[in-house]
C-alpha cells in the first residue's frame, strides 16, 4: 500500500463518518471567530434554540473594523466612528459574551488579525483542524493542521455541531529546493508559485509545500506561504512538522502543558508525508531562481519579476486571458512593456494577515533604517498583526526606525488589506502592499494595488517606486533575521 | 435552506473569467449583521458609476448603462451564465446571499472556486460546471436571442435550451438530495451526535492537549 501524505494522515485523524458519495464529517479541534463572518452564524443558532457544541474550541477576537490610529484606537469601541463598522464589533462582544466564547477584544494586548493570534497563542497546533470564517485560514496549515476557510453557513454548522461536512481534497505537493537569493522572502516564492500554477491551478487539493527552501524558512515564512495558498485556489496548505514547528509552540499560552509536552511532541513528528506517499500533482520550483516579485494586475497571478516588464496581453495563451488581462491593464493604468520599476507610487502598506509577524517587520526595518520615505509617497503605514506584534518590534525599537524614516506606526488590524476600517485606497491610487489580494476594489474604491515583499515594500517606499531590493549596497544584511 | 427541484428562468452573461468575490458585493457591504438586502449591491463596482456606500437608496444611483445585468432584456434573470474559477477570493457568503437576494437560482460556469461552491449549494443556489465548449456556445445563444430561457431539471440533472437540446450536468449525490428536499445541514449532523461525541472522545484519550478543558 502506498505511504499516506500529510494531508491524507489528518483527513483521517479527523474523520467521524464517512458516505458512500464521498462526503464526510470531520472533526474540528479549533474555530476562530471575527466579527464580519459571524453574526449570521449565532444568529441562527439563536433562533434554532441551539448552543456550541464545545466552548473551549473557539476563540474570537475583532480585526477586519478595528481603527488603526492611536486616537481612536484608545476609544476602545466607542471609537470606531463608523456606526455599521462599530455595531458589528459590538455583536461578536455580545455574541461571545452570551454564547461564553473567549475573546480578545479590542484593546486586549492579544487582539490582532486573527491568522496572527491563533499560531502566536499556541492556539494553532500540529494535528488540528482549524477552521475559521475566512479563507486565509490556509496560514494554520504552517503548522501541519489541516486548516481552512469556510463560510457563513458553515460557522454555524461548526459551533453547533464541532463538525464539518467536507469532502476529501486532492494532493499537491509544490516542492522548493535550493537556497534563496539575498533580499528574496517567503512572499516571492508564494507569488511565484501562483504565478506559476494561476489562481485557479490548486482549485479542489491541498497543497503541501515542501523541500529544503521550505524547511529553512521560519515559522513566520511558512505561515506567508500557507496564507496565499487561497490565491492558488487551494483552501488548504500545509507544511510538515520539524524541530522549527516545535520550538515555535514552546511555552505559548494555548500549548500543550509541560506535564503533555513530550507525547504532544511524539505525535506531532508524524504529520509528515511517508517517503512513498503518492501527490495527484507535483509541481517544481528552484528557490535560486526565484527573484523578487510584484503584481501587475488585479489578480495575483498577475505577477513578474521586478526586473520585468508589464506583459503585453498579445501575447496570452487565449483569448479570455487576454481579455482578462487587457481589463486589468485599463483598471491599474498601466501599459504593457513599461518597466516594473518604473511604477511610481502614491501609498505603502506593511501589515495583513500574510505579512505583519515580527520577522516581516524586521525585514521592513532593516531596508527602512536610515533611509526617508520618497516625496512622492503621501502615506506609507505599517500596521502590526497583532498587539504582541506591536510590543515586541517596539522593544526591539523597530517602531523608531519606521518613524524616523516616516512611515506611520499603527495599532493592530487587517486595516487596507481590505479597507473595511478607514484606512483605504482613493479612485486611482496606487500602492505597494504586502497584502495577499490585488481585486478591483480591494483597497479602496478605485485603489490600484501591487503585492510585494516587506522587505520590497519598505524599499518602494523610500524609492517612491519599484525597485530590486537587493540593489541595495547593504543587501547582504536584508534576509536573514537576527 | 431552500429547496432546488426545476427552474426555467431567463439567462444573463457575466463574459469575464475568474470574477471574484469582492466583485461580487464589495466589502463596505459586508458590515450588515444580516443575511438579506444585498441583492441592490451585487456587482456594486459594475452596475454603478459611483461609488456605493451600506443604507444607500440604490434607486437613486447612477448605473452603468454597458453593464449586462442593466439591459432591459435580462432583467428578471434567473440563470447567470459566467467564466472559469467563478466565485474566487474571500470566503464570504455574502456572494451567494447577494446572488440569491438579486434572484439568481442557478450559476453555470466552466468551474468555481471551492469555498464559493460549498456556500452557494448551503444557500440553495445550483452551480453548474459544464465544459467551457459548451459555455462558449451558450453565451453565443444568450447573446444571439433575446429572451433565452433554460429549462433546468436536477432531478433528471439536465438543462433544456429553446431548441430542445438536452445537455446534462454533474452533481454531487449528497447535495443534489439536499437541494431537492430542502434539508438543513445541522439538523442532518446531529442526528449524528452519538458518533461525534464517540469520536470525541476517542480523540480527547488520544490528543488531551487539544481540549483546554480536561
Ligand atoms: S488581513 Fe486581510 S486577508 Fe487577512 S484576515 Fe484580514 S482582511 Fe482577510
Amino acid at each position: 500500500m502506498a505511504g499516506q501524505t500529510l494531508y491524507d494522515k489528518l483527513w483521517t485523524q479527523h474523520l467521524v463518518t464517512s458516505r458512500d458519495d464521498g462526503s464526510a464529517l470531520i472533526y474540528i479541534d479549533r474555530h476562530l471567530l471575527h466579527e464580519v463572518t459571524s453574526p449570521q452564524a449565532f444568529e441562527g443558532l439563536r433562533l434554532a434554540g441551539r448552543k456550541p457544541w464545545r466552548r473551549d474550541a473557539n476563540l474570537a477576537t475583532p480585526d477586519h473594523n478595528v481603527p488603526t490610529t492611536l486616537k481612536e484606537r484608545s476609544a476602545g469601541n466607542a471609537g470606531i466612528l463608523d456606526d455599521v463598522s462599530r455595531i458589528q464589533v459590538e455583536t461578536l462582544d455580545a455574541n461571545c459574551e452570551s454564547f461564553d466564547i473567549e475573546e480578545f477584544r479590542i484593546n486586549d494586548e492579544r487582539q490582532g488579525i486573527v491568522h496572527v493570534v491563533g499560531p502566536e497563542q499556541g492556539a494553532t497546533l500540529p494535528g488540528m483542524t482549524v477552521v475559521c470564517g475566512d479563507s486565509h485560514t490556509a496560514t494554520h496549515g504552517a503548522f501541519a493542521a489541516l486548516s481552512h476557510g469556510i463560510g457563513t453557513s458553515e460557522v454555524e454548522h461548526v459551533l453547533a455541531t464541532q463538525c464539518l461536512i467536507a469532502q476529501k481534497m486532492k494532493n499537491m505537493q509544490v516542492r522548493v529546493e535550493g537556497q534563496l537569493g539575498l533580499g528574496v522572502t517567503a512572499k516571492d516564492i508564494v507569488l511565484a508559485v501562483i504565478g506559476r500554477i494561476g489562481t485557479a491551478g490548486g482549485t479542489g487539493y491541498a497543497i503541501e509545500f515542501a523541500g529544503s527552501a521550505l524547511r529553512d524558512l521560519s515559522m513566520e515564512g511558512r505561515m506567508t506561504i500557507c496564507n496565499m495558498a487561497i490565491e492558488a485556489g487551494a483552501r488548504v496548505g500545509l507544511v510538515a512538522v520539524d524541530d522549527t514547528t516545535i520550538e515555535y509552540l514552546r511555552g505559548r499560552p494555548y500549548a500543550p502543558s509541560a506535564e503533555q509536552w513530550p507525547a504532544a511532541v511524539d505525535a506531532w513528528c508524524e504529520l509528515v508525508s511517508d517517503d512513498d506517499a503518492h501527490f495527484d500533482k507535483v509541481v517544481e520550483l528552484d528557490a535560486a531562481e526565484i527573484e523578487p516579485q510584484v503584481t501587475w494586475g488585479t489578480s495575483p497571478e498577475m505577477v513578474v519579476n521586478v526586473s520585468a516588464t508589464v506583459p503585453d496581453p498579445a501575447e496570452a495563451d487565449d483569448e479570455t486571458v487576454a481579455r482578462g488581462m487587457t481589463r486589468a491593464l485599463e483598471y491599474m493604468g498601466l501599459e504593457a512593456g513599461q518597466k516594473m520599476t518604473d511604477i511610481q507610487l502614491d501609498k505603502v502598506f506593511i501589515g495583513s494577515c500574510t505579512n505583519s509577524r515580527i520577522e516581516d517587520l524586521r525585514e521592513a526595518a532593516k531596508v527602512a533604517q536610515g533611509r526617508k520615505v520618497a516625496d512622492n509617497i503621501q502615506l506609507a503605514m505599517v500596521v502590526p498583526g497583532s498587539g504582541l506584534v506591536k510590543r515586541l518590534a517596539e522593544a526591539e525599537g523597530l517602531d523608531k526606525i519606521f518613524v524616523e524614516a516616516g512611515f506611520e506606526w499603527r495599532e493592530p488590524g487587517c486595516s487596507m488589506c481590505l479597507a473595511m476600517n478607514a484606512d483605504k485606497l482613493g479612485a486611482g491610487e496606487r500602492c505597494a502592499s504586502t497584502s495577499n489580494r490585488n481585486f478591483e476594489g480591494r483597497q479602496g474604491y478605485g485603489g490600484r494595488t501591487h503585492l510585494v515583499s516587506p522587505a520590497m515594500a519598505a524599499a518602494a517606499a523610500i524609492e517612491g517606486r519599484f525597485v530590486d531590493v537587493r540593489d541595495y549596497d547593504d543587501a547582504s544584511a536584508l534576509t536573514k533575521s537576527a | 435552506m431552500k429547496k432546488f427541484e426545476r427552474l426555467n428562468g431567463l439567462v444573463a452573461p457575466l463574459d469575464r473569467a475568474n470574477v471574484d468575490t469582492d466583485l461580487i458585493i464589495p466589502k463596505q457591504f459586508l458590515k450588515s449583521i444580516k443575511r438579506t438586502g444585498f441583492g441592490p449591491n451585487l456587482f456594486d463596482e459594475l452596475r454603478y458609476l459611483d461609488e456605493g456606500f451600506p443604507g444607500q437608496d440604490a434607486s437613486s444611483r447612477p448605473l452603468n448603462p454597458d453593464f449586462v445585468l442593466n439591459q432591459s432584456r435580462y432583467q428578471g434573470a434567473q440563470v447567470l451564465l459566467a467564466r472559469r474559477n467563478f466565485g474566487c477570493g474571500s470566503s464570504r457568503e455574502h456572494a451567494p446571499w447577494a446572488l440569491d437576494d438579486f434572484g439568481f437560482r442557478v450559476v453555470i460556469a466552466p468551474s468555481f472556486a471551492d469555498i464559493f461552491y460549498n456556500n452557494s449549494f448551503k444557500n440553495g443556489i445550483l452551480l453548474i460546471t459544464l465544459d467551457e465548449a459548451t459555455v462558449e456556445r451558450l453565451f453565443q445563444e444568450t447573446e444571439a436571442n433575446e429572451g433565452y430561457r433554460l429549462d433546468i431539471d436536477l432531478e433528471a440533472q439536465t438543462i433544456t435550451t429553446p431548441s430542445g437540446e438536452v445537455i446534462a450536468f454533474e452533481a454531487d449525490p449528497f447535495r443534489k438530495h439536499c437541494l431537492l428536499e430542502g434539508l438543513d445541514d445541522i439538523g442532518l449532523t446531529l442526528e449524528q451526535s452519538g458518533a461525534i461525541r464517540d469520536f470525541e472522545s476517542r480523540h480527547r484519550a488520544a490528543q488531551p492537549w487539544l481540549f483546554r478543558d480536561a
